[in-house]
């Protein structure tokens, strides 16, 4: 285990220093019996202390290896339409409903399919397509049946989609373009969430959740989390996750957004960030687990280190969808010095 | 684009008003949103491994 980049400070008012005890627990149930912590448990190992991070690192790496083994899954991520969403998720710069300027712009299927190549260039074996929508209309159905096809003829890359609540016919026709995966994010405990959107529920997020896992695409459905929540409500964020039973969680730390309701919220302590890592790998110990936005920000080179050899077996490499993120040259050599292969594309066909 | 620049990409606000290193250090991890000639705010379009900004009056900019 390498040294550990974390602040002096510790996660919450609810922190502890120790958490021993937790972690001989976890060893023998996650590591040795596959069973994921509990809320409970993974509240106990949210409070613990920094003294104890580099060990709970160390376990959720044995843990990441042990039931999911040393390949990362890499990803690029695109977004086919960007700005002027309805809702009103006070994280997102491409609400409509806050002063943000982020403008309203459409990606056409040329564009999509070069966004694919370039993806797929760095070795990507994943390329998701995102929109910034409630629900799909009939004119981003129609962008996406024909940018599918166009990128399954051009580019040998998996696709995956995420365009917000879907109704069971939509389901269908994903399916039927070829759409692997799906993503549709719970983005924070079910307690939490009525301060963090106001225009849908956390029950409908749940519910498309549902349908997807139903429909033979597999269900990405990750969170965000330093947007005020407490230590709690990320155990229990986590352990609804756990109920989910997705096959990928993206781990989002809040960027916070120039004219959104949470654009002055502070960046997640780097400590806090990781612990968090090692929880949710260890509520979720077969899962892929992917940086996702903010861990720039909130971990900077070092912590992303830290986070790759502390439960994290997937990355989005490059931009995001109004972000920039590294060099996707970066994290490859990362990943080439931790001895972390990429994993290729046949292996997830 | 080509001109003078007189506002700040990040923010829009004008360059001789204050400090934007703020905004610097933050144009590191994002394309710019607002026109530095006209502070108009661009339709941008970030892709995986470049961006494009457009000004309806100044025209195009794009990543290195």
């Amino acid at each position: 285990m390498t040294e550990v980049s974390t602040g002096s400070t510790t996660a919450d008012a609810g922190s502890t220093t120790g958490g021993a005890d937790i972690l001989a627990i976890a060893r023998e149930q996650v590591l040795e019996r596959g069973v994921p912590l509990d809320e409970s448990q993974i509240l106990e190992v949210l409070r613990t202390g920094d003294d104890v991070l580099p060990d709970l690192l160390a376990l959720a790496h044995e843990v990441r290896m042990k039931w999911c083994g040393p390949e990362v899954e890499v990803e690029g991520i695109v977004s086919i339409k960007t700005g002027g969403c309805p809702e009103d998720c006070h994280f997102c710069s491409q609400s409509g409903q806050f002063t943000s300027p982020v403008r309203s712009v459409w990606l056409n299927v040329p564009e999509l399919v070069k966004a694919a190549e370039q993806t797929a260039a760095t070795g990507a074996s994943e390329f998701c397509i995102v929109a910034a929508v409630r629900g799909p209309d009939e004119r981003l159905m129609t962008q996406m049946r024909e940018g599918v096809k166009a990128i399954k003829e051009a580019v040998d890359i998996e696709v995956a989609a995420s365009l917000g609540m879907l109704s069971q016919d939509q389901v269908d026709d994903l399916v039927d373009m070829g759409v692997h995966r799906y993503n549709h994010n719970l983005e924070a405990a079910r307690s939490y969430f009525p301060q963090v959107v106001t225009t849908h529920s956390w029950e409908e997020r749940w519910d498309t959740c549902l349908m997807v896992r139903e429909s033979g695409m597999e269900l990405c459905c990750g969170c965000l989390v330093g947007m005020g929540e407490t230590v709690e409500q990320r155990a229990e964020l986590a352990a609804q996750l756990g109920e989910l039973q997705p096959d990928e969680v993206p781990l989002n730390f809040l960027n916070p957004r120039p004219g959104t309701p949470f654009g002055d919220l502070p960046l997640m302590e780097s400590s806090e960030a990781l612990r968090t890592i090692a929880a949710f790998r260890l509520a979720l110990p077969r899962t892929i687990l992917r940086y996702a936005g903010g861990r720039e920000l909130t971990l900077g080179d070092l912590g992303t280190r830290d986070g790759l050899l502390g439960g994290i077996n997937a990355v989005i490499v490059g931009n995001y969808l109004t972000t920039l993120g590294r060099d996707p040259s970066e994290d490859l050599a990362l990943l080439a010095d931790l001895k972390m292969p990429i994993k290729a594309l046949s292996s997830s066909l | 684009m080509s001109g003078a620049v007189t506002y700040c990409g990040h923010c829009g606000g004008p360059l001789d008003a204050g400090s934007h290193d703020a905004c610097a250090e933050r144009l590191r991890m994002e394309p710019p949103r607002f026109c530095t000639r006209c502070h108009r705010r661009m339709v941008v379009q970030v892709t995986p491994t470049s961006w494009t900004a457009q000004c309806v009056e100044h025209g195009e900019t794009s990543s290195p």
